[in-house]
């Protein structure tokens, strides 16, 4: 911009290549600037109406058809997931009867074979504690036995050591009697 | 000596002829601002009318750059 | 006035980037020399073919990135036209679609650092829009005839007050174009030209991280602006549009 350009020769130019003036207002530059817009005016003018234009409005429509297809498709589509969930719902609540059904079948079957194994067992807890009394009762009179004999035998001892007559037949009767009274 | 005085008043001239220039902001902001107030009031109504608002803008604004205009021409052209 | 800036410390040029130069090479500037103008509209043509020509090509149904922009850009269009203007000024979407797609892929394209911005030159947006005006005139009578004069005949208001609003409704009609034009190009102007200002002042080492952020910031209003002033040139040409087709109010 310093150098100055002298081989510019110009009205609206000085010599530093600086404006003089609005350079919008410079005359002899407006029949160039004229001359150059109309031409892209009509070439952008060509191309939009011949080419751009048509082209755009055609990919629109086209857009719309398919969108109303789809649309349609869609809507085709929708309803045939409905019916579908219908019929899932519908196997589901069959398999929450079925369920049910089974599980209150199981449920006695349980509870019966649970009656018998306890009337079963009951049966034989019951003879189980007879036996034992049995036992019991044969253990207990071998111990009353035991006792008379252990003491009979006892006291003869006992009288042997204090250096008496061992009478076995008073003896016998004497602890008899004791462990009656 | 009398050039000095003319080229003195272009001067004053131009910076004059930018106070138009507020004049042309009061403008735009008056529109925007009694359309924003319309549009929060009844804002269904409000995106049919932006094209209306735009071109009360540019009719506002238009006066503005008239007024910059005459401030170039007196800095540039006289 | 450039001469006593280059002995300041400063140095402001913000009006230098608008100069339009020959492309290739110097010399004089005929209308058909290839200008630096001429490359950076040929670069919108280039993004506009880009964005809906080949981004489009594989006319997928499931669009890509770049195809759903291109899609994006025409339902933008096409729902302003058909909202503004009505259903039958549909017939002439693409020509406003070609004014919109000029002047956004423009608009964009100047906010690329070191490059031209056409739209930025009132001759340019003064041509198109004196093509919407002249166009919208002469439809305006080819459709409805005289009749098309009732657009400044407001039937609704009281009748000593017709002629006065009739001359208004004239002279706003006739200065439709110049508000029109420059409303575009005043705005791509203003926001290169803060920028190249601040970007001035980034030379001095105390407020250059400051005129830093503030370019930051303005560069982003200008990515804002240059669509709203496109979509703006565009909807208003529907309004126009509308006029012509339905001049009764």
């Amino acid at each position: 911009m310093a150098t100055p350009t002298t081989e510019t020769i110009s009205a609206c130019v000085d010599s530093y290549g600086s404006a003089i003036g609005m350079p919008q207002l410079c005359g002899e530059w407006m029949s160039n600037q004229i001359f150059w817009l109309l031409i892209t005016l009509m070439i952008i003018f060509v191309v939009l109406s011949r080419i751009a234009l048509p082209r755009i409005a055609t990919i629109l429509t086209e857009r719309q058809g398919t969108i109303t297809n789809d649309i349609a498709a869609a809507e085709d589509l929708k309803a045939k997931a409905a019916a579908a969930e219908e019929a899932y719902q519908q196997a589901l609540i069959d398999a929450r009867a079925e369920a049910a059904r089974i599980v209150e079948a199981t449920k006695a079957e349980i509870k019966a074979d649970l009656d018998a194994a306890m009337a079963t067992a009951d049966a034989e807890i019951t003879e189980k504690a007879k036996a034992s009394e049995a036992v019991i009762a044969d253990i207990r009179s071998n111990a009353m036995a035991s006792v008379e004999e252990v003491a009979k035998a006892t006291a003869k001892e006992l009288v042997a050591a204090l250096g008496g007559k061992t009478d076995e037949k008073a003896i016998n009767k004497a602890v008899d009697a004791h462990l009656k009274g | 000596m009398e050039g000095d005085i003319v080229q003195m008043g272009a001067y004053v001239g131009a910076g004059l002829a930018c106070t138009g220039m507020g004049g042309a902001a009061v403008g735009v902001g008056h529109v925007v601002g009694n359309f924003l107030s319309g549009a929060l009031r009844n804002p269904s109504a409000a995106a049919g009318q932006t094209a209306t608002m735009f071109i009360g803008i540019a009719f506002a604004e238009a006066l503005g750059i008239f007024s910059f205009l005459v401030a170039l021409l007196l800095m540039f052209a006289v | 006035m450039a001469s006593e800036a280059k002995s300041e410390g400063l140095v402001f040029h913000p009006m230098d980037q608008f100069i339009v130069k020959p492309f290739f090479g110097s010399g004089s500037i005929e209308f058909y020399t290839f200008t630096n103008a001429a490359f950076w509209m040929m670069i919108s043509v280039v993004m506009v073919i880009v964005l809906l020509v080949l981004a489009t090509s594989r006319r997928s149904i499931v669009p890509s990135r770049a195809q759903s922009l291109a899609e994006l850009a025409y339902g933008f269009v096409y729902k302003m036209v058909e909202d503004v203007a009505g259903k039958d000024g549909v017939a002439y979407f693409p020509y406003i679609m070609t004014l919109f797609m000029f002047i956004v892929c423009a608009n964009f394209a100047g906010l690329l650092p070191m490059s031209f911005t056409t739209t930025s030159h009132i001759a340019v947006t003064a041509v198109m829009a004196m093509l919407v005006f002249l166009s919208v005139t002469i439809l305006g009578f080819v459709k409805n005839g005289a009749s098309f004069l009732s657009l400044f005949w407001i039937s609704s208001a009281p009748l000593p007050l017709r002629p006065i609003l009739a001359l208004i409704e004239v002279i706003s009609y006739f200065v439709r174009p110049i508000s029109h034009s420059i409303r575009l190009a005043g705005n791509m102007m203003a926001g290169h030209a803060v920028i190249k200002v601040f970007a001035a002042f980034a030379g001095v080492a105390l407020i250059a991280p400051l005129s830093i952020v503030a370019i930051t910031a303005i560069y982003a209003l200008e990515v804002l602006v240059s669509f709203i002033q496109a979509y703006v040139f565009a909807i208003l040409t529907c309004v126009y549009l509308k006029d012509a087709l339905h001049p009764h109010h």
